[in-house]
């Protein structure tokens, strides 16, 4: 069985350009478009593939990452079906990649303005939880009225003593439109600032796209007396040494006996075999 | 003195049935008005239609802005309108449930209109929380406790806090006190008549109970089957009723 | 020299119309003219059912009169107060008008002090000054200090007649009217009343009142205003 180039039609896939054209043009505006029944289920990220699909050239170079590692099932399997459908390279290493599908991760290693990242978001709407109503929080969008996102980050304050959202932090993108990085740790959030690469957001299920362009300002919500501030561990990673990079931490065996490692597993490797060199 | 509100023949009907109908007044700066009929009289039209909630089908509302222009509220935009009701005009719901934000804590709450305005400290908003749930008679230590967690006159009371935190210039309250004991009423009448008086609000308030008109407004509008039968000062139209109507109205309460 | 006109009434008339007793109309005043001068103090005459209460309440603007004008000097100008837009009633209340009624209306919850203290607030007093004022007065007025932390609901009624008293006098208006101000006092507090009224007059204001007690009117009063009951039309 044979399938057009990179699985959807051409139809969608001028759809979905023009959607990210506008998206583009409009950083971090959701833009809604015709999402398409994919070959997975929601959740999976249709919204990404779809994004990917509509992008990918012959020449393109793919990487697949899961939570920062290039070889969870789901990251397997997205990039064997591109490979399947569009017949395009595949790589676990972000500088060799021309494109970068991730689900809750941006590579530890910096990208160029020759790359593109695509990120699978399962909620597009940061204000959702406050907001049930999608004609209200558009309106809110419309507006720039966004007092009520300072209310949940108050509560966590008032909760926990600090600003206890650790992922999907909410951001500020050039200084206009409230947006959500996708449940990405809060410790990638300034990666997205003046990023050279271009990301995008897909969200199948929700039918939004949007979009960071290159060196674009993205600023994390904050208070004046409680400021944005990343993860830090106590730990490094116990494979690679490093102390600069997002861990994961891991149950080794029954005991419940823990290590830290890197989650970005091209980053981590890569470090190794520099150390090995 | 100038007016801080006009409203000109304003009329807002449903379909064919009339909810208020040719209604005209002013509203001056420091002053408490009071709308008073039976249920169905139009009292809640006509005051979600002066604060611009629902769109006249005939006449005008005109606000008087601070820097002493009128502000057509029928050729506002979507925006100025919110940032009206947001920076400038307060609205305290009958059923404080529909009021607040039930989801987040009692300080959030309060805070919510300040953050709104764009004050991004927490420690000067925690602060005044708990100083408006002082002064709104709440246990400050209850700040970070779920509205849902309080009595129904301690929600409404949250409410007024939330609602007057920005110290808005303009205050629509519809029945904020229906619905409550009477002795949980009068807590909140005479909460309402201190911060009318110390912050020198205006305010447009529905009720549908003559004693909160006398003890609270100067001047209050009767309504009855969606006109005004009545206008004038509060003391002479509960003491030298008028209109058939009103002197019915009166008449009716029953007196302790 | 001539003390200056304050009030004056020309040719009024209040009847009650009551929509809901086949349209009964009662007539209470008709063709009543009155002229009030600064340092005077009126009090009216006649039978109860003669229409004294009704006259105060008409020239306070808490009844509409029927017919004719009730001119009063506001900020040496004159309003007609039967003609006047309720902002502006509002307004001669505030500074010129003062009524003083038999009975306190008690606002719950508010203490006697600050029930006193508040028509100098309105006045612009700042609260200090307006609430030692108040406090004086109290005092004056025989009012025990640890009552005035206390709302009046619960005093006798000598003791919210005399908080009463004390509200109605405390910011000096030209115009003072008084219906009954007196009735439930002790001599004591009737004596240090007859001393207040003495001074407002001595400053200037015009006292127009209903005193049925004899002894007391014949202290305060510089002329009487007799007036007859009307037989119902």
């Amino acid at each position: 069985m044979t399938y057009n180039f990179a699985f959807l039609d051409e139809d969608t896939k001028r759809m979905l350009r023009r959607a990210l054209l506008k998206a583009v043009a409009i950083p971090g505006y959701q833009v809604p478009f015709g999402s398409r029944e994919m070959p997975l289920p929601y959740g999976w990220g249709t919204g990404g593939i779809q994004v990917t699909a509509a992008l990918l050239g012959p020449d393109d170079v793919l990487k697949v990452i899961d939570q920062g590692a290039d070889d969870t099932t789901n990251a397997v399997n997205i990039r064997r079906f591109f490979s399947r459908v569009a017949a395009v390279a595949t790589t676990e290493h972000t500088a060799e990649a021309t494109l970068i599908q991730t689900r809750h991760r941006i590579p530890e290693t910096s990208l160029r303005e020759d790359q593109i990242l695509v990120f699978q978001v399962p909620e597009p709407e940061p204000l959702r939880t406050l907001e049930p109503r999608e004609a209200e929080t558009r309106t809110l969008h419309a507006l720039a009225d966004y007092g009520l996102m300072h209310v949940k980050l108050y509560e966590d304050i008032a909760q926990y003593g600090h600003i206890a959202t650790s992922y999907d932090y909410p951001v500020l993108v050039d200084g206009r439109f409230l947006t959500s990085p996708s449940p990405i740790p809060k410790f990638d959030n300034p990666k997205l600032d003046r990023s050279p690469a271009l990301m995008l957001f897909g969200a199948g299920r929700e039918k939004r796209l949007y979009a960071i362009p290159p060196y674009t300002h993205v600023e994390s919500l904050a208070f004046d007396d409680h400021p944005f501030e990343i993860q830090r561990w106590e730990h490094q990673c116990e494979l690679c040494g490093s102390g600069e990079s997002y861990l994961d931490e891991v149950i080794v065996d029954d005991r419940g006996t823990r290590m830290f490692v890197c989650s970005d597993t091209d980053f981590c490797s890569g470090r190794r075999a520099e150390a090995q060199a | 003195m100038s007016a801080l509100l006009q409203v000109r023949g304003v009329s807002r009907h449903y379909g064919p049935r009339i909810g208020c109908e040719d209604v005209s007044f002013e509203l001056h700066p420091g002053e408490l008005l009071c709308i008073v009929g039976e249920s169905g009289s139009g009292k809640s039209t006509l005051l979600n239609t002066v604060a611009a909630q629902l769109s006249p089908t005939a006449g005008s509302v005109r606000y008087r802005q601070r820097n002493g222009g009128w502000l057509d509220l029928a050729a506002l935009s979507e925006a100025d309108r919110r940032r009206l009701a947001r920076e400038e005009w307060g609205f305290v719901t009958q059923n404080p449930r529909d009021g607040l934000r039930l989801n987040v804590s009692a300080g959030a709450n309060v805070a919510e209109r300040l953050m709104a305005l764009g004050m991004r400290n927490y420690s000067q908003l925690r602060a005044i929380a708990r100083g408006w749930l002082e002064r709104v008679e709440i246990d400050p230590s209850r700040i970070d406790d779920a509205p849902t967690s309080f009595s129904g006159g301690m929600q409404q009371r949250l409410q007024i806090a939330r609602t007057l935190v920005t110290q808005p210039r303009l205050v629509f309250m519809d029945e904020p006190t229906a619905g409550l004991d009477v002795s949980v009423q009068a807590r909140i009448l005479d909460l309402l008549r201190r911060l009318v008086n110390e912050l020198g609000l205006a305010a447009v308030m529905v009720t549908h109970d003559l004693a909160v008109a006398r003890l609270l407004a100067a001047r209050t509008l009767v309504m009855q089957g969606g006109r005004v039968v009545e206008t004038g000062l509060t003391d002479q139209i509960l003491d030298d009723p008028q209109h058939p109507y009103t002197q019915l109205l009166v008449s009716s309460v029953l007196t302790t | 020299m001539t003390a200056a006109l304050m009030l004056e009434l020309r040719d009024l008339s209040k009847s009650f119309e009551l929509h809901h007793q086949h349209g009964a109309r009662l007539n209470v005043l008709r063709g009543i003219d009155l002229r009030l001068h600064a340092g005077e103090c009126v009090v009216l005459s006649g039978p109860s059912g003669a229409g004294k209460s009704t006259l105060l309440r008409v020239i306070y603007a808490n009844y509409r009169p029927s017919f004719g004008a009730v001119h009063v000097r506001h900020d040496e100008r004159w309003i007609d107060l039967a003609k006047a837009t309720p902002h502006e009633v509002l307004e001669v209340r505030r500074r010129t008008l003062a009524y003083v009624s038999q009975f306190l209306r008690v606002i719950p919850r508010v203490p006697a002090l600050d029930i006193v203290a508040e028509p100098l607030l309105q006045m612009g007093v700042d609260e200090p000054e307006a609430r030692r004022r108040a406090g004086d007065l109290l005092r004056r007025l025989n009012v025990p200090e640890r009552l005035w932390a206390l709302p009046p609901s619960t005093f006798s009624g000598g003791e919210q007649q005399r908080v009463n008293i004390a509200r109605g006098l405390i910011a000096r208006r030209p115009i003072l009217l008084l219906d009954e101000p007196t009735a439930s006092l002790d001599v004591e507090n009737r004596n240090v009343v007859a001393q207040l009224l003495a001074e407002a007059r001595a400053d200037g204001s015009a006292v127009l009142g209903i005193f049925h007690d004899e002894d007391m009117r014949d202290r305060v009063a510089t002329r009487l205003f007799p007036m007859q009951a009307l037989e119902a039309a």
